[in-house]
């Protein structure tokens, strides 16, 4: 009985591994790059496998530049990017496998500066920010910008920040500092976007950044200028899309060459609604509904 | 016959149950060592800058240009915090325990027995969250401090959180002390004072010892509540009103992140065995005043 029970058993293992499908009978679509995309990318394979269970989409982190050199190895099938593509890459990839890298935008990160509801302060400049920010930099009070906090607050600017392996932290580094500069040490380094905004909205001499969906009424988002003199704007949809707030950016996915019906069925439905609406769940700036459908009509 | 060799093999068995037990303390601690040992190993013995490490406090473990791992300024918001914890929770903790084993009636005790032990219960993350929404703007408004998340605030959660450890074991300890002793004292027409500060303290004193030290241990090690009260700022304080970031909450914040194997994660393990060196230090050194102390 046992060992009929054993063979039965080995005999149904045996069936359901066909050769290109992963264990359990799934196909495996395998998701590496940006950290900052990774929680979205997280939420996506989640609500994915609710909707096609044949299919299970592996996610992990590393960075932009990972992902990308995973996908020219072929290691995986997409590769999350919080940039664009280089061109150094795109030769890489036609030199290793002949195939271009395509691109999907599949979204925008935009980040707030925030500050509590009372601070007077009501725009900033990037240089300004740097000053703040950055190692070196000189900017230490508030009265340094010409604001007077209300009542008896303290003149010291609080400079809130993220812990230092955030994808957020990365990329306020880059769009700020600029490559190669560092923060100024001493900031307050909270663990999460939501903890930056708690924070700002407690200490009214605070400044933090962080994604624009974790708003709360107690605080406020300072419209942010290119430069002195230019005109700021705030963050929202329409600025991010129309690429005039200055603190933002698409969020891509990149396949090699053509996509794999599997990889392509995933990619359709990231950019219907359904998925949309996680990128906006995930505090981050859907695509405009005009857009939406960027995956190229054209079939294999 | 087969009976009593039965009953000779369940007493052996038992007796080797038991010494397991009691030797699996040193099997853990030893593992646990191994353990974190191990992966901070290969940058510790490679390409390890261990003066920058033990006195530099530049912390940039992500910097695109130049990394840097310097603890000095943990090592400080470590001890900061845990000094100021001692300092409160200590007199508050001793004193606690003297009131409830030697003062107090059979039912006041009861009720400030099960208080305190309920309030050795409060997660630890409970208590980070009462520093960042409760202390945090009350701290703002009493002190006119720029920001409430500084040493003091940690330094007030962490005593909150050690008192009740060293109140339950230090009122074990004065438990313990045979009331012979009390007799003799009063007898010899000690005051209650007296009784206590020239006979129940020096009995008690190795348990006192112990209870102090756990109560540093806990504050040394505690990791969620300093990482919310303290602000996780990289500074080495000046004053009780500054920001600090701890050894601990560094290692919670950023191991999660950190790749496997990376530099960034093996300096974060690194830092595990600083404070495991740091806290096998205060024991054996308060093992010594206590040997000490026993020798005279």
């Amino acid at each position: 009985m046992v060992v009929l029970a054993c063979i039965l058993a080995l005999a149904g293992c045996k069936k359901s591994g066909s050769p290109e499908s992963g264990h359990a009978g799934k196909t495996v679509i395998q998701n590496t790059g940006s950290d900052t995309m990774v929680n979205l990318a997280q939420a996506w394979a989640e609500e994915y496998a609710m909707v096609d269970s044949t299919v299970s989409v592996e996610v992990s982190g590393g960075g932009s530049g990972t992902g990308i050199a995973a996908l020219i190895d072929g290691t995986v099938d997409i590769a999350n990017c919080s940039r664009k593509v280089e061109p150094q890459e795109i030769e890489q990839a036609k030199k290793n496998s002949g195939k271009e890298p395509k691109e999907f935008m599949l979204g925008f990160d935009a980040l707030a500066v925030y500050v509590r509801k009372n601070n007077p302060l009501e725009e900033i400049t990037l240089a300004q920010l740097a000053a703040i920010y950055g190692e070196g930099g000189k900017t230490t009070k508030w009265s340094d910008l010409g604001i007077k906090l209300p009542g008896d607050s303290s003149d010291e600017i609080i400079r809130v920040s993220r812990q230092s392996n955030s994808g957020t932290y990365a990329y306020f580094r880059e769009a700020i500092l600029g490559k190669g500069r560092d923060f100024k040490l001493g900031s307050r380094d909270m663990h999460g976007s939501k903890d930056v905004v708690e924070l700002v909205s407690k200490t009214p001499g605070a400044i933090g950044y962080s994604g624009m969906g974790y708003a709360t009424r107690e605080v406020k988002m300072v419209r942010v200028a290119k430069k002195a003199g230019d005109q700021a704007y705030a963050p929202n949809v329409e600025n991010t899309l129309n690429h005039t707030y200055p603190i933002s950016r698409p969020l891509f996915m990149y396949t090699l060459g053509e996509p794999n019906a599997a990889t392509k069925k995933y990619l359709d439905w990231l950019h219907s609604a359904a998925g949309q609406k996680i990128v906006a769940q995930s505090g981050y700036v859907p695509l405009p509904e005009s857009t939406a459908p960027t995956a190229t009509p054209k079939d294999k | 016959m087969g009976q009593r060799r039965w009953h000779n093999l369940s007493e052996t068995l038992i007796e080797w149950v038991i010494r397991l037990c009691g030797i699996s303390a040193i099997i853990c601690v030893f593992g646990i060592f191994f353990f974190v040992f191990r992966e901070g190993a290969d940058l510790l013995f490679h390409r390890f800058d261990i003066v920058q490490f033990l006195f530099s406090q530049e912390w940039y473990p992500t910097s695109q240009s130049h990394i840097r791992y310097g603890v000095l300024a943990l090592i400080a918001g470590t001890a900061s915090v845990t000094v100021l914890a001692m300092l409160m929770a200590v007199p508050f903790g001793l004193g606690a325990a003297i009131f409830v084993s030697e003062f107090c009636g059979p039912k006041m005790k009861e009720a400030l027995k099960i208080t305190i032990e309920l309030l050795a219960a409060i997660p630890s993350v409970v208590w980070g969250f009462i520093g960042l929404t409760v202390m945090n703007p009350l701290i703002i408004t009493v002190f006119h401090a720029p920001i409430g998340l500084n040493v003091l605030n940690g330094g007030i959660i962490l005593a909150l959180m050690s008192v009740p450890i060293i109140v339950s074991i230090a009122e074990d300890a004065l438990k313990a002390v045979p009331d012979s002793y009390r007799e003799a004292g009063l007898a010899l027409g000690a005051t209650r004072w007296q009784l206590i500060y020239r006979v129940l303290l020096p009995a008690a004193k190795n348990g006192l010892l112990a209870a102090v030290l756990l109560g540093v241990g806990r504050a040394v090690g505690e990791t969620m509540a300093v990482l919310m009260a303290t602000g996780h700022a990289v500074k080495i304080p000046t004053s009780l009103l500054d920001s600090v970031r701890t050894l601990t909450a560094t290692i919670a914040a950023e191991l999660g992140e950190a790749p496997m194997h990376s530099d960034h994660y093996q300096v974060l393990f690194i830092i595990g065995i600083l404070l495991f060196s740091l806290t096998f230090a205060v024991n054996l050194i308060a093992d010594l005043i206590v040997k000490g102390i026993r020798n005279k």
